[in-house]
């Protein structure tokens, strides 16, 4: 296999490359160990900053944030809702730190306007009583794993390809160039060569891997933050802890639910990251002095993804890291077709691509300009499932003749079998955890009990899954649900847990089912 | 707050608070024993139950090792946990316990069946297998079935979508090479989302037309099949005989399978009870909830039911509280601490919440949030602090007893109506003094 350009990693920033360069004319590969967003771009806030947060510790990075969500907006309209956002202190919190705020966000060039809290009370009435200061700002609520999606169907429709489940296991450098790059399917083992031409490191967390296989050592740091999604949606607006970055700050809405975060924890290991009982209830905890229902109301479930950051000597903490971008072109590393983007945010990703892009087209020696700034990003069937409500609003409106496969969020048969589809595009692995990084199964109240079993049987009906696979699939499923579901179990989802517990478990004997256990006869 | 004077206060010996196959069994002993019963519940909880009868399949639950003989394993649990209420049980009341509820089942149209004093394995609509007690007579044929290995046509319906035939065929087919699958279009409804319920589809198999539609589009399916497995929704009423015309039609053995919720057996069991103990003469409150309690001078409960304010009350001597767990609302589980939703009974449990569940959700092991509840004396009372009950005439249960696995053991049936039996008796012991 040849390629101009190689990308490696299928999150945002990967995808987001792909479909530049593609629009420039160049022809990517982009290979993704896992699965689209299967990092960090899938376990976010969803939140497209107005850059007020870093106003005060990163004011390039507010800056960034500024600029670039004025220009998504109007790029890719369809993948964010333009909630607007507040920025709250309450009693208790550093007031000099939110007198300082306007002027903080001017200097960035941040929109930033006063509010009575009264007034803030009025447009968003879950706010607390104590609230002493407040702003309204830009952010808005961004679908990362609509971005992701649509990103790579116009870079596919363009030319560029996309291989699922395919890591990188080698480079094989020839004097200054990478000249090939040895791949593995992770599902087959079988090993591929790629020439390419350029290589980038796009592998967001992995990144440090990934250059390593090169010879180059690049210092991380990893932070993981947890989240929780709320049952129903609880303000229009993304809603911010006016004071300096801390845990539990930010509250977005996401469609029909709201996603409470986050926190800020140093990790060493990128295996297994599980949203953990304690930091959920930190959260839960400090949401709440802003939002005094987030105590009482029921929650979902919750996940944890990890922040790549580039290790700078500075000795401040995790959140005082730049978030601005870096691009590391290698030229002193001794490699002239290599570069990585080790750290950045979602919403400053079509910058990061842009930057990257200029660099590949600039070593490629193609004159074209970036066209992202300008070229809306088009809304295609692959994208259609990940927007919540989606669901139930086609169903209302058109032929009901389509049995509903998930009941929680109205996905009838047609629309499985289109996120099928999506998924065999992608060379992606087929699954019910490959369904639910496309769409919304699994991830509605039930958290898989119905909509498991029934999509299970349509991919064996289907002849796509065989018996014992699908079976196992189904386990995995319910499995990947489980880890977010644990650390939530009280008042509603604990009955939910001990529903499906009691269906899986009481009617049908999964836990049991297979090899395991002996049958006790006495003879 | 007191009954307003003038209201109307239902007298009673004893009230059982809850309606799943506990408290249902708790009223049919009581009033078998000539006890006045009134029963108070929100119903819906048997919608969930498949219709088989579990006794004890699993133990020890760590090691999935199932049971032929559960009176053995009954043994083996109480030497092992002392404290699950089993080892608190006469196997005699157990025995008996259930013998009484299947009789009055097979009085109200539902007969039972099982293999001598062994377990059965019966299919499931997930194309697994579990072992069980007490069988539905319309699902017999599948344990045979599913013993012999004989040629079987498993039929689905479209817009049934919780039931396919299809799955269990896959699942099934390595060890079952005469496993046929065929899904059928038999919706009458026309309904917009192209999903039936199983409750509806079970009304209409009652419909003679139906029935002979079913039989006409079957028939050029059987082929070699001699044994038809078929969603549970023969019926509401009579789906014994339903099973045996279709029996008689296709030439074939016919069985019943659970299916997920909405279950039509369980609705069956629900229905039954519901006829049969008001016939009974046990006064019914459904679907209501407790909303106010209170002790009189002379230790009696009154009991108060309604929406926000209490407008009907019941006067017991002695109440049995068969409230069921986290779904059914006995318990509720808060961020840091379990609770009993009544009486605010103490509840056993694990010390923090990151103890309540494990990290798999299929661990072999359990999670231990299942085995908190209520701890109970030898006459099945609650106890509180120090060992003593809470209240002298307050009973427990059912699946809201601690130290038990019920999903996991595959002792929910048996659990139920053992406990109810001897909370009636202990009941029946302290009126007496």
């Amino acid at each position: 296999m040849r390629t101009q350009a190689l990308i490696i990693g299928g999150g945002v920033v990967g995808t987001g490359i792909a479909r530049d360069l593609a629009l420039r004319g160049v022809e990517s590969l982009v290979v993704e160990k896992d699965d689209i967003n299967a990092g960090a771009s899938g376990t976010n806030h969803g939140l497209l900053h107005s850059g007020g947060r870093y106003v005060a510790t990163d004011p390039g990075a507010a800056r960034e944030c500024h600029e670039e969500n004025e220009i998504l907006k109007k790029m890719a309209p369809h993948c964010i809702e333009d909630t607007g956002g507040l920025f709250v202190a309450v009693e208790g919190d550093d007031e000099t730190y939110a007198a300082d705020f306007p002027q903080r966000c001017s200097k960035c060039g941040i929109p930033c306007q006063w509010l009575d809290p009264q007034e803030a009370r009025e447009m968003e009435p879950a706010l607390s009583t104590k609230v002493i200061a407040s702003y309204l700002v830009n952010d808005a609520s961004v679908d990362p794993f609509k971005i992701s999606l649509e990103n790579i169907a116009q870079a596919q429709d363009l030319g560029a390809d996309l291989l699922c489940h395919t890591a990188v296991t080698g480079f094989e450098r020839e004097n200054n160039r990478i000249k090939t790059v040895r791949l593995i399917n992770t599902n087959t083992g079988k090993e591929t060569l790629v020439e390419a031409e350029q290589v980038i490191n796009a592998a967001g967390a992995w990144v440090k891997e990934v250059a390593a296989l090169a010879g180059i050592d690049i210092e991380m740091l990893y932070s993981k933050g947890t989240l929780l999604v709320t049952g129903h949606r609880v303000t229009e607006r993304v809603v911010n802890r006016l004071r300096s970055p801390g845990d539990g700050d930010i509250l977005v809405p996401g469609g029909t639910v709201s996603l409470l975060g986050t926190t800020s924890i140093r990790i060493d290991s990128l295996d297994r990251i599980r949203p953990k009982i304690e930091e959920v209830d930190l959260v839960v905890d400090e949401g709440s002095k802003m939002i005094p229902a987030l105590k009482g109301l029921r929650y979902i479930r919750s996940y944890a993804g990890v922040r790549p950051l580039l290790k700078m000597d500075s000795g401040l903490d995790d959140r005082s890291v730049s978030r601005g971008f870096i691009l590391l072109d290698h030229t002193e590393d001794g490699l002239e077709n290599f570069a990585t983007v080790p750290s950045g945010k979602l919403t400053t990703y079509r910058y990061m691509a842009e930057k990257t892009a200029d660099l590949v087209c600039e070593r490629l020696g193609v004159d074209a300009p970036c066209l992202t700034r300008t070229e809306p990003l088009p809304s295609t069937p692959s994208g259609m499932w990940t927007e919540p409500a989606l669901g139930p609003k086609r169903w209302m409106r058109e032929n009901h003749d389509d049995p509903l496969l998930c009941e929680c969020e109205l996905l009838p048969k047609s629309s499985i079998e289109s996120i099928v589809n999506t998924i065999h595009e992608h060379k992606g692995d087929l699954s019910l955890k490959a369904m639910g990084l496309r769409s919304r199964v699994g991830k509605g109240a039930c958290q898989g009990t119905f909509c498991g079993k029934r999509i299970s049987a349509f991919l064996q009906e289907t002849g796509q899954m065989k018996g014992a696979e699908s079976l196992d699939d189904l386990r995995a499923f319910l499995q990947e649900r489980w880890r977010g579901e644990r650390p939530v179990l009280w008042h509603s989802q604990i009955m939910q847990a001990e529903l499906k517990e009691a269906l899986y478990c009481g009617s049908f004997d999964l836990e049991t089912h297979g090899d395991k256990g002996l049958l006790i006869c006495d003879c | 707050m007191k009954p307003q004077k003038g209201a109307k206060i239902t007298e009673c010996q004893l009230a059982i608070i809850g309606c799943g196959l506990s408290g249902m069994a708790a009223a049919l002993f009581a009033a078998e024993q000539g006890i006045s019963t009134v029963q108070i519940g929100v119903s819906g909880g048997m919608i969930f139950a498949s219709g088989l009868m579990d006794l004890m399949g699993v133990h020890p639950v760590e090691t999935g090792n199932k049971w032929r003989d559960p009176w053995a394993a009954i043994d083996a649990l109480g030497r092992d946990i002392p404290d699950h209420p089993y080892a608190r049980l006469k196997k005699t009341v157990l025995r008996e316990s259930m013998e009484k509820v299947v009789a009055f089942l097979g009085d109200e149209g539902l007969p039972y069946l099982k293999d001598h004093e062994n377990n059965s394995e019966m299919i499931t609509s997930l194309g697994t297998s579990k072992y069980t007690y007490y069988v539905p007579q319309t699902m017999w044929e599948g344990v045979k079935a599913l013993r012999e290995r004989v040629p079987c046509l498993i039929l689905g319906f479209d817009g049934l979508n919780d039931f396919s035939a299809s799955q269990i065929a896959g699942t099934l087919g390595d060890q079952w090479p005469g496993l046929r699958w065929h899904n059928l279009q038999f919706s009458n409804n026309g309904n917009g989302a192209g999903l039936v319920s199983g409750d509806i589809m079970a009304r209409d198999m009652e419909v003679s037309g139906n029935l002979d539609r079913l039989v006409s589009e079957v028939r050029p399916h059987l082929k070699d099949a001699e044994g038809v497995g078929i969603p549970a929704i023969l019926g509401m009423e009579r789906s014994h005989e339903i099973v045996g015309e279709l029996s008689r039609e296709w030439g074939t053995r016919v069985f019943e399978i659970p299916t997920m919720p909405v279950s039509v057996p369980g609705l069956r069991i629900n229905e039954a009870f519901a006829r049969g103990l008001s016939a009974k003469g046990v006064k019914l409150f459904f679907p209501n909830r407790i909303i106010k309690w209170e002790q009189d001078e002379n230790g009696e409960f009154l009991l108060g039911t309604g929406r926000n304010r209490p407008d009907k009350w019941i006067r017991a001597k002695g109440v049995i509280l068969a409230t069921g767990r986290f779904w059914a609302r006995g318990l509720r589980a808060d961020r840091d601490k379990i609770r009993e939703t009544l009486f605010d009974l103490p509840v056993s449990q694990p010390g923090k919440r990151k103890e309540w569940h494990r990290r798999e959700f299929l661990d072999l092991k359990g999670h231990p949030a299942n085995r908190a509840g209520l701890e109970v004396d030898d006459l099945f009372r609650p106890v509180a602090k120090g060992g003593k009950p809470a209240f002298d005439n307050l009973f427990a249960c059912g699946s809201i007893l601690a130290h038990q696995d019920w999903m996991r053991m595959k002792c929910g049936s048996g659990l139920a109506m053992g406990t109810a039996l001897a909370a009636v008796d202990a009941f029946s012991s302290f009126a007496l003094k």
